[in-house]
């Protein structure tokens, strides 16, 4: 039983940094309808800036506004070059857009920063909390900790702005039809810059965590790839969605990953392991068959 | 910033050579090479050590015997369609002379293996690639030189055998591995040592990139293994370092393959790496004399191929001077055959490949002693050698905390000899006599 816990436990809090990269995926669909495909690329760009900042001379607390800077100007000039010219285009023009976004900046910022893996260090020891690991004999990482209680005020945060401020709800209404939103004098370009501008903050916080944990470099564009089956099953459109999808999705993969195996073994034999890597999205398939819109996702009702 | 300056030089620099590739008196190297995407962090420094020591080649002896290396580049981002690819692109130029080619990606080399034979065109995959092509008989133009996955494996196995008073028995080795072909290559030798050696061998796969380990290494915390075997790429080895720190298992006690043995991959990982042991078959360190002498050669005549001068004398460097030190020797063993100061054709470098005999009194005399191993190939043993060093990662740097350890070849070379002749049936091939060869 301890040992199941200490499982659950590590898969939740692996879950909650698959939220954080969810969670700039959510913004980006909530402002223009687009999954964005650079949301990966934009996470390693985030970190990469501030480990170049900081190679520069810069200390932590002055490279993570400078980064800041650097991806809000990212997302201003997106907006200005990319999105701007693809107002009212169907979404796909856009999902193209952004696929080549990605290529662009996986391309540049290694150019720019250097491609070296390196090593981040906020303070943050990710090593087993003694009082725990002594009291229950479970380990449970400090860095993790960390990680959660960061998340949980960033989804706090975008949850309130969402919901009960004028670009909130702007936002909401420029997601739901750009045409309709521009007529009434809501200001489309400003909404989307804004957006893409707090997706890169987003992408910030993931990258500054993902990259203190397995160092900053290319792979960091990999964790994409987990924030779909979160996104499906926690829904697209929804900020609380991403952490509950996160926290499915990072507590059903590991327990998969250790009690599937050996039952599968006695059933066929071999040696099984390695399922969490395909695991999220035979979940996430299940839940586009049950519920496609997502458990907090917003149904959509066409009038035919 | 502004690093971009350097690679535009290089493709200037390249088309430059490639005028001079035209020369019928010169030798021809085809290189596909990864400096950038995923993993262009490893290529630029292994690629940086090729180039530079055939530079040093025709900066300081004016070639070999006085024939100029010349080469051209080709980007395959470490993805096996452009290195197929880049492989048809530079064949034709390969035609004349040419150079043994370096895949240096399995998946290249599964690729080209076929293609190679018809083409004449000698592949050297050192350390990886298709590691039944030790089998000279059945793969002609295939050389997995120095080393192979499974003979690592067993070498890894003899260094914790000597470090445990000479025996294994009822010891637990827990072997945590990337879920792909190479991280599946060893399986088959450490099931034989474990059955040989009566240890208990717990396989635990880790899915592509590994970027997410905390169900593997709280299962190694349940199992509590003696050791643990490593086979992991890129990423994957940094996460598991730091997932070992978090579920407090002793980096001393884990032992992973050269692919997680460099710089690129300590240094991300911080305090979590100190102590971490890899496997190796060539050592770091600008102490080396021919490290010494390239830096002093083609650094000081600022020719240097390095973007980032820092990555002189890191393990990966340092394997790309050694695998191109191996594919020199064998031109010079080519010349020494079919005619002094005349570039050699695949078929010639072929012979020379498989008839390589680098001495430690040769090495010494190329300023390589402990650079790599003493390697003697022949048809029936396209490795030449088997042996692997294992170093530690001090905090700072990695340090050799063993000699030259070899494999249980008599073990292993069965494996090789079974497999080869399987694929002979496979693809009706008539296994070469190599009693006859010489």
């Amino acid at each position: 039983m301890r040992f199941f816990l200490e499982v659950l436990i590590s898969g939740l809090l692996s879950g909650v940094m698959y939220s954080l990269v969810a969670l700039g995926f959510v913004l980006i669909y909530k402002a223009s309808g687009v999954f964005n495909f650079a949301q990966g690329a934009m996470v390693y760009l985030a970190a990469l800036s501030v480990v170049g900042c900081m190679e520069k001379g810069a200390p932590l607390w002055l490279a993570i506004p400078l980064a800041l800077g650097i991806m809000t100007l990212f997302g201003i000039a997106t907006e200005k070059f990319v999105l701007r010219k693809l107002v009212n285009q169907p979404p796909i023009a856009l999902f193209m857009a952004t696929i080549g976004l990605a290529f662009f900046i996986e391309g540049l910022a290694p150019m720019v920063f250097g491609s070296d893996p390196r090593a981040l260090d906020l303070g943050i020891v990710d090593e087993p909390i003694e009082a725990i690991l002594n009291r229950w004999g479970m380990v449970i990482s400090r860095f993790d900790l960390v990680a959660a209680g960061i998340a949980a005020l960033l989804v706090t945060v975008l949850a309130l702005f969402f919901q009960y401020t004028r670009i909130g709800r702007a936002l909401r209404a420029v997601a739901d039809d750009h045409q309709a939103a521009l007529s009434i004098g809501i200001p489309l370009q400003h909404i989307w810059a804004i957006v893409w501008g707090v997706a890169g903050f987003v992408a910030l916080v993931a990258g500054m965590l993902w990259g203190a944990r397995n160092g900053v470099q290319f792979a960091l564009t990999f964790t994409a790839l987990k924030a779909l089956p979160v996104l499906i099953i926690g829904g697209f459109t929804s900020v609380p969605g991403a952490i509950v999808g996160g926290l499915i999705i990072g507590a059903s993969e590991k327990l998969a990953e250790i009690y599937l195996p050996p039952l599968m073994e006695s059933a066929f034999g071999g040696n099984f392991g390695g399922i969490e890597g395909w695991f999220p999205y035979v979940l996430a398939l299940l839940f586009l068959l049950i519920r496609p819109e997502g458990l907090f996702g917003e149904k959509h009702i066409d009038r035919v | 910033m502004f690093a971009y300056r350097k690679p535009l030089l290089a493709v200037a620099v390249s088309f430059a050579l490639l005028s001079q590739a035209a020369l019928a008196e010169d030798q021809f190297f085809p290189i596909v090479s990864y400096r950038v995407g995923p993993y262009g962090a490893n290529g630029q420094a292994f690629y940086g050590g090729f180039v530079d020591y055939l530079n040093y080649v025709n900066l300081k002896d004016g070639g070999i015997n006085g024939v100029k290396l010349v080469w051209e580049e080709c980007e395959t981002e470490y993805n096996n369609a452009k290195g197929v690819e880049c492989y048809e692109r530079l064949k034709s130029k390969a035609k004349v002379s040419t150079g043994p080619l370096h895949t240096m990606s399995t998946g290249i080399s599964y690729a080209l293996i076929e293609k190679a034979v018809d083409d004449k065109l000698p592949l050297a995959m050192m350390g990886y690639g298709r590691t039944d092509a030790v089998d000279g008989s059945v793969f002609p133009y295939a050389f997995p030189l120095v080393t192979t996955y499974q003979m690592q494996a067993s070498a890894i196995l003899k260094f914790i055998k000597d470090k445990e008073k000479g025996s294994l028995e009822g010891k637990k080795i827990a072997f945590l591995y990337h879920d792909s072909a190479y991280g599946k290559e060893p399986i088959v030798a450490l099931q034989e040592e474990a059955k040989l050696n009566k240890f208990d061998l717990s396989l635990i796969p880790v899915a592509h990139p590994g970027n997410e380990q905390s169900a593997q290494w709280l299962k190694i915390r349940q199992e509590n293994p003696n050791y643990v075997i490593f086979w992991g790429w890129g990423v994957m080895n940094q996460t598991a370092l730091k997932a070992a720190q978090k579920v407090g298992f002793p980096r001393e006690k884990i032992i992973g393959s050269w692919w997680a043995g460099s710089e690129e991959d300590t240094v991300p990982a911080g305090d979590a790496a100190k102590g971490y042991m890899a496997a190796t078959w060539n050592v770091a360190g600008t102490t080396v004399p021919l490290i010494a002498d390239i830096e002093k050669v083609v650094y000081g005549a600022n020719k240097g191929n390095l973007q980032d001068k820092t990555k002189l004398g890191t393990i990966l460097y340092n394997r790309g001077v050694s695998a191109a030190v191996l594919s020199v020797e064998a031109l010079r063993g080519a010349q020494a055959k079919y005619g002094k100061g005349k570039p050699v054709n695949g078929e010639q470098v072929r012979w020379a490949l498989e008839n390589l005999d680098i001495t430690d009194a040769r090495l010494k005399e190329i300023g390589a002693t402990d650079l790599l191993p003493p390697i003697r190939t022949s048809c029936a043993n396209h490795e030449g050698s088997g042996m692997v060093k294992i170093q530690q990662w001090d905090g700072a740097k990695w340090v050799p905390v063993s000699g030259w350890i070899e494999g249980d070849k008599a073990l292993i070379h069965p494996l090789f000899k079974v497999s080869a002749q399987q694929y002979a049936k496979e693809k009706n091939i008539v296994p070469r006599d190599c009693t006859k060869e010489s």
